[in-house]
């Protein structure tokens, strides 16, 4: 069983890398493009990494810690020896399941979801590419390494949104979730240089053990650990750099529901969770409001859009927000809690739009639909599970991480006071809002008349291969999966796996926040937990009974009620003009500086060039004018002289005796003159 | 009037003058000989002169007599030089013969 925990990781870490490399190099020759390949992989994958889970319940965590490289005797750091491996704890071998499971789902789905695409040998490589780079994200034990997969699956992402390129929407989509994400990212590696500057270590726990002794701390601390949150911000999609996850939907539907429901997004989160324990209370503090203000403005958008993939996109930012917000107020295990339910009935949600996508020959416009429930019953009653669970209904697993999640907020309030009661207020708003918008979406799209006649009659329910994974997922989406306690999860496997840990800064406070000792915290979570429980039962049966008011018995006239509310409405549709003003902030402004460098470069620089050039060629003529006319005027000169010297000369040589002869006479006349006369 | 050495000098010096200016003025061969010959002949002026007033003895005359046969076996050269011009070039023009010019 020792195995399962010390060789098995690396085992369940190259399976999809080994997919990925045969299905790039021999995909095309291998019978149905290689789909099987892929697809048993990671079902074997599942197997292994289900098993690593039990060893990890059985044996305890374990950390392979091996000697990467070494940079010798450092003048300003000291010997540096840099440490690499990978750590099996509750989170690793819980994340491994998980995203083992959805990846070996989404592949089984896509087999008939994709089956006509042109290039679907190179989809499902490119699914197992994205499978070991999010596998090497969990795994790995060194904040390095982690940084490395986290921009492997950066690249995955990038290819698999854009993966049908041919068409400009998902061309630009990709090159927005990259360029946004490396905002985040740039956070992210400072982050890690502070780190490093100070700890001189990147594995998590010399990370840990630094903070410990004092290495970094105040102020540096708080800016490290919101540089690492911006990492999050950008791969989880918080505001502000939420924008590139609704984009992302233009890649394949099960792509949609593998990395950007359930997975990759959610490896914020995961970053969040692993160094959650060293975050100091103001970099808390910010977590836990950037958490609530991404969850509340995406919750208000998810309100009116009208695609069906776009209100799951908004609806994955709200929950991820939740998330987020909850490790930020220091309920670090109902957070992870939330992740792991929320990727899979997220996955099971967005899988089962692809199913209507794919029943409704590519539609995605919910105003289209309407009463598939008679025509795709197996979709609609998955559906439903997942939009029961992800509103909060008890007897689903939300119900257990959403109630424990509000609970913590509650706790929050209590503990700082103050303003801060706005975190849990706004937390219940959104269960609310939560449960409206799902149920807006569940009613459009299955119940009451069908809208578009044509589009309805040729309608089919989806084949097994999609619907099983939806059952699958479906049914993970049930309590008793978790806990067998419908109303508590604390005494279920997973909290007693996932246990809260003792703040390494516990006792500490911030500007407006406490980091309380660990068993004080539980206390004031137990206490809130009934109040918390009652309320979020009555926030999200209003917000069920809004929507079927609203959507399914129209005692209200919703038309009537959004003209009356038209800037609210527009406002949201519109998501809150965020696409617009960064146009304008980022794009407009960028532009405007590369029109001002291209003005500098064309006129200043090329000015200067072309100065020095004219400069040049007119000292060039200048002196060209000098050879020409002085030198080669004096050589000529020296020519024309003798030439002319020669010419008189000549004269006297008229070869005639009697010339020289008086030429003689002349002479001696002179020569007399000057030596007799003067 | 006595008759002194300078009266012999300005007589050999105006003779001298004379073939001087035959000699470079004359084109014709014969002429130029001419010219010479006064040159000699003034030259013999001097010597006899300079001999009579210097009080050389005879030693003037001497020389004068080598210079006469000298002018004598000069012109027998030359008159065969200008037959010769003649025969070539059928003048005794010094100008025309210029074939070596050029």
């Amino acid at each position: 069983m020792e195995f399962a925990l010390h060789k098995l990781p690396l085992v369940v870490l190259l399976i999809p890398m080994f997919s990925f490399l045969v299905l790039s190099f021999f995909g095309k020759k291998l019978p149905r493009g290689g789909d099987w390949f892929g697809t048993t992989l990671l079902f074997i994958n599942l197997g292994f990494s289900v098993f690593i889970l039990y060893s990890l319940t059985q044996l305890g965590k374990y950390e392979l810690n091996v000697e990467w490289f070494n940079l010798g005797e450092n003048k300003i750091l000291g010997l540096q020896t840099f440490y690499a491996g990978f750590q099996i704890d509750a989170l690793t071998g819980v994340m491994l399941v998980v995203v083992n499971a959805i990846s070996a789902f989404v592949h089984l789905f896509s087999v008939k979801y994709m089956e006509n695409d042109t290039k679907y040998t190179r989809y499902f490589a490119f699914l197992g590419l994205f499978t070991f780079s999010m596998l090497g994200l969990i795994l790995g034990n060194s904040i390095v390494l982690m940084y490395v997969f986290w921009e492997l699956v950066g690249v995955s992402s990038y290819l698999l949104i854009g993966f049908w390129y041919e068409k400009p929407a998902p061309q630009e989509a990709a090159k927005k979730a990259f360029i946004v994400n490396r905002v985040g990212d740039a956070g992210f590696l400072l982050g890690i240089l502070i780190i490093f500057l100070t700890i001189g270590s990147f594995t998590f726990n010399g990370i840990f053990e630094g903070v410990e002794a004092g290495k970094l701390s105040g102020g540096m601390l708080t800016a490290a650990g919101i540089l690492l949150f911006c990492g999050a911000v950008g791969k989880s999609a918080q505001f502000p750099l939420h924008v590139w996850l609704p984009d992302a939907m233009e890649g394949p539907t099960p792509v949609s529901a593998l990395i950007h429901a359930a997975t990759m997004v959610a490896a914020g989160v995961y970053l969040v969770a692993r160094v959650f324990v060293m975050l100091s209370a103001d970099a808390l503090t910010v977590i836990t409001y950037i958490g609530v203000i991404t969850a509340f403005i995406s919750a208000t958008i998810a309100i009116t859009q009208n695609d069906i993939k776009k209100v799951l996109a908004y609806s994955t930012i709200s929950q991820l927000g939740y998330m987020i917000m909850a490790i930020g107020v220091g309920a670090y295990s109902f957070g992870f809690f939330h992740l792991v339910t929320h990727a899979f009935f997220k996955a099971c949600l967005f899988l089962t739009a692809g199913s209507v996508i794919y029943g409704m020959h590519h539609v995605q416009d919910i105003r289209e639909m309407g009463g598939l429930r008679k025509k795709m019953p197996i979709t609609f009653y998955t559906f439903l599970m997942a939009t029961l669970a992800i509103s909060g209904v008890p007897l689903t697993s939300g119900f257990l991480s959403k109630d424990s999640i509000l609970a913590a907020t509650l706790a929050f309030g209590s503990i700082n006071g103050g303003f801060n009661y706005i975190v849990p207020i706004l937390a219940f708003l959104i269960a609310g809002m939560t449960a409206f918008y799902m149920f807006r979406l569940l009613i459009l799209t299955f119940l009451g008349e069908p809208k578009n006649k044509a589009k309805y009659d040729h309608c089919h329910e989806s084949p097994k291969q999609m619907t099983i994974p939806l059952m699958i997922l479906a049914a993970l989406s049930f309590f008793g999966v978790f806990s067998f306690n419908p109303f508590d999860a604390s005494g279920g496997w997973f909290l007693k796996l996932v246990k809260m840990p003792e703040h390494l800064l516990a006792g500490t406070s911030g500007l407006f926040y406490h980091i309380l000792p660990l068993e004080e915290y539980m206390e004031h979570i137990h206490h809130a937990h009934m109040t918390a429980m009652v309320l979020s039962l009555v926030i999200s049966g209003l917000g069920i009974l809004t929507a079927f008011t609203f959507y399914y018995w129209k005692k209200v006239d919703v038309e009537k009620l959004t003209e009356s509310i038209k800037p609210l409405y527009n406002f949201s549709l519109n998501k809150w003009y965020f696409d617009e003003l960064y146009d304008i902030i980022a794009i407009k402004s960028t532009m405007g500086l590369s029109r001002m460098s291209a003005w500098f470069d064309g006129k200043v620089v090329d000015g200067a060039v072309n100065g020095a050039a004219s400069v040049t060629r007119s000292f060039s003529k200048f002196n060209g004018l000098f050879d020409n006319i002085v030198v080669d005027g004096l050589v000529n000169l020296t020519g024309g002289m003798v030439g002319a010297f020669g010419l008189i000369f000549r004269k006297f040589q008229t070869g005639k005796i009697q010339t020289y002869i008086a030429f003689l006479v002349f002479g001696i006349l002179v020569m007399y003159f000057i030596f007799r006369v003067l | 009037m006595e008759i002194g050495l300078n009266h012999y000098l300005v007589l050999s010096a105006i003779l001298f003058g004379l073939g001087l200016f035959a000699m470079i003025t004359r084109r014709n061969a014969i002429l130029v000989l001419m010219g010479i010959e006064l040159i000699l002949n003034a030259a013999n002026i001097n010597l006899v002169a300079f001999s009579h007033f210097g009080g050389m003895g005879v030693d003037g005359q001497v020389l004068t007599i080598f210079v006469m046969i000298l002018a004598v076996a000069e012109a027998a050269v030359a008159l065969g030089i200008v037959l010769n011009l003649y025969n070539n070039f059928a003048t005794v023009d010094v100008d025309e013969a210029n074939t070596m010019k050029d």
